[in-house]
């Protein structure tokens, strides 16, 4: 029997205001994958991440993490547990104002797991150690730069080590030495313990480097146009938009 | 990590042996079993020098349950590891290096210091507002001779904000206000068979005091605040910064639609909160038989074209530094979500401490030059 997909989106739509965003995304991200999402700015990728952990409704289609569908949780408790087995970095890195930065990883640690204090503190330390972030704990994230905040949102987002990930442009800001470690840490936490990744991202050595598979949303088609391997699309693509996004050619 | 069997099944177990104490982790180590497992880990670890961690006996192994065991016996070398669990241990091992454990520095409260500080705060802030005010009047003056400089647009989009939209809830404290100091001061003044001077004394107190006052206080908390959580939050997003970089003069842009908006609106309000609030006491002296007519002599008769013009200069004056200091509390904000909410809190709160004092000034100011 295979084992069920992580990730399992059936036909899914977005609409704001009657404008259609994307229709028809299909896709199934199995377990321990790197998934990427790509597509060009404005294409709806950050929708589409919070289409999937039932941020945004859907105009059409299903959705299902872990081999539940959010939507349709019944209670309150399936829907904690659930959301306790997902961790999201969000694009702006949405770290709360009024806490430091161990504080904002150890808030999950607080609201789901019965870890004494300074179990949750030394564990926060070590997250923010293993973004590099580890001498910049007492910081509010007034105090520290966009880029730190991307990599303080992922160690807040691994807090839990859920089992399914979904990070927004985990790299845009760093510089290529931060952003190739931090590409390195998600391939290792992968391997090692079968953590499954969604990944928005426009860099290209990133995809390359980390994506197992990959789709590509399109603004003109109203999206998916790409679906597969990312090294195999660069060289076998015969669609435009994706020959170009590959060769980072003007459209 | 999904549905695996007996996951409270971790346990932890110290032995001796010939090169040292050994602490054997068995199970699946994971979050929950690591928060059972804390204490009786680090009391293990406190008994000094764990040589060596048995790993051999475990079946996986998270960061917090790697967390743990590098807490209680950071020295030990481990032994037996799968390969997932070795590359978990070995991350968590290099991560905890990265952050090391912070020291707090202990600065002792001391009075005088502390004194001092709240002291070069006040003068700081002192001084800002100064520097705010001259600012604001420099630009004040250069729109004059170039009125370009001013956004008639923002002026509009703010006199609806600050004005119109003030309309309902002003008239609605107005008539509620006029019934109620009515019917109070009728109650003594019957006994003296006086309830006719009721509409004198709330007809005065309404034009001369409360109505400015009252119209100044719906004005800092509804547009006060307004003002300086939306220059506050520009603040906290570098908009502002980007303005003046842009040679965009925020003054102009920002603050004088707002200042003049405010004042402008500011004698409408009072002049509704003034008619409302003689319509409520109307209502009441006619309950207590008195016709509208009597109550319009006798307001013909107390109240003065100089009393109204008195109180309507007074509430534009209360605009102006309600706004200001809406919009300076804004503009000074710190950085950070909780700087936006401070400053409307002191936009607020000055806005309010200001007329007040204000008004003693011109009380004493109207008196002497017996208006
Ligand atoms: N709350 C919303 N209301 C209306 N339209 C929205 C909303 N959120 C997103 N959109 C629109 O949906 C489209 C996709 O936005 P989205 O943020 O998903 O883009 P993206 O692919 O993540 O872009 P980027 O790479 O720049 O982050 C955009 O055209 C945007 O204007
Ligand atoms: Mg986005």
């Amino acid at each position: 029997m295979a084992e069920e997909p992580v990730i399992r989106a059936e036909g899914l739509a977005v609409a704001f205001n009657g404008n259609t965003v994307f229709r028809d995304v299909t896709f199934e991200v199995r377990r321990g994958e790197i998934f990427v999402i790509l597509g060009g700015s404005g294409c709806g990728k950050s929708t589409l991440l919070k289409a999937l952990i039932g941020l945004v409704p859907l105009a059409a289609g299903r959705a299902f993490l872990l081999g539940e569908e959010l939507a349709a949780a019944r209670d309150d408790a399936t829907r904690r547990a659930l959301l306790r087995r997902i961790g999201v970095m969000w694009q702006s890195g949405a770290l709360f104002g009024s806490m430091t930065l161990a504080e904002n990883v150890e808030l999950p640690l607080e609201e789901h797991t019965a870890l004494p204090r300074p179990a949750r503190e030394a564990l926060a330390r070590a997250k923010l150690g293993l973004v590099g972030l580890g001498d910049a704990a007492a910081r509010l994230p007034a105090e520290i730069s966009g880029g730190m905040a991307k990599r303080a949102g992922i160690a807040r987002a691994m807090a839990l080590d859920p089992p399914l990930l979904f990070l927004d442009e985990p790299g845009a800001g760093l510089d290529p030495i931060t952003s190739a470690g931090l590409d390195r840490l998600i391939v290792d936490i992968a391997r090692d313990t079968g953590t499954t990744f969604v990944v928005v991202t426009h860099e290209l050595q990133s995809i390359l480097a980390i994506g197992d598979r990959c789709i590509m949303l399109d603004k003109q088609a109203r999206g998916m146009i790409a679906e597969g391997d990312p090294r195999r699309l660069r060289e076998e693509s015969t669609h435009p938009t994706v020959r170009a996004f590959f060769r980072r050619e003007a459209a | 990590m999904d549905g695996r069997p007996d996951q409270a099944g971790a346990r932890l177990a110290l032995r001796e042996e010939e090169g040292g104490r050994v602490l054997a982790a068995l199970g699946w180590l994971d979050m929950a079993a690591t928060a059972r497992l804390w204490p009786e880990a680090l009391r293990a670890g406190r008994g000094g020098g764990i040589a060596v961690l048995d790993l051999s006996g475990l079946e996986s192994l998270d960061s917090a349950g790697a967390v743990m065991l590098l807490t209680a016996a950071p020295e030990a070398e481990p032994r037996g590891a799968s390969e997932p669990v070795a590359a978990v241990l070995a991350r968590m091992r290099r991560a905890l290096a990265a952050a090391p454990a912070p020291v707090k520095p202990r600065t002792p409260f001391h009075p005088i210091t502390a004194i001092g500080r709240a002291t070069v705060g006040v003068l700081r802030d002192a001084r800002s507002a100064v520097a705010f005010i001259g600012e604001t009047a420099v630009t004040a003056l250069r729109a004059m001779a170039r009125p370009r400089l001013l956004r008639l647009s923002e002026v509009l989009r703010h006199l609806d904000e600050v004005g119109t939209r003030a309309f309902p809830l002003t008239l609605l404290l107005g008539f509620l206000i006029g019934v109620i100091l009515a019917y109070q001061s009728s109650i003594p003044l019957r006994r003296f068979g006086a309830e006719v001077f009721v509409p004198n004394l709330v007809g005065i107190s309404l034009v001369r005091e409360l109505g400015p006052l009252l119209a100044g206080v719906v004005l800092a908390g509804r547009t006060g605040s307004a003002f300086a959580a939306e220059l506050g939050t520009m603040t906290v997003n570098e908009e502002v910064d980007a303005l003046r970089i842009m040679g965009v003069d925020a003054t102009a842009m920002l603050v004088l639609p707002r200042l003049l908006a405010a004042t402008l609106v500011m004698p409408v309000l009072a002049l509704l909160m003034n008619l409302s609030g003689i319509a409520g006491m109307t209502l009441i002296m006619a309950t207590l038989g008195y016709p509208s007519a009597a109550v319009e002599s006798q307001l013909q008769q107390w109240l003065t074209l100089t009393d109204l013009m008195g109180g309507l200069f007074k509430a534009a004056c209360f605009g102006l530094v309600i706004a200001g200091i809406g919009c300076r509390a804004g503009l000074s904000a710190g950085r950070g979500p909780r700087a936006v909410g401070d400053a409307a809190t002191a936009a607020v709160v000055g806005g309010i401490v200001a007329i007040v004092v204000m008004d003693g000034i011109f009380a004493v100011l109207f008196f002497r030059l017996g208006i």
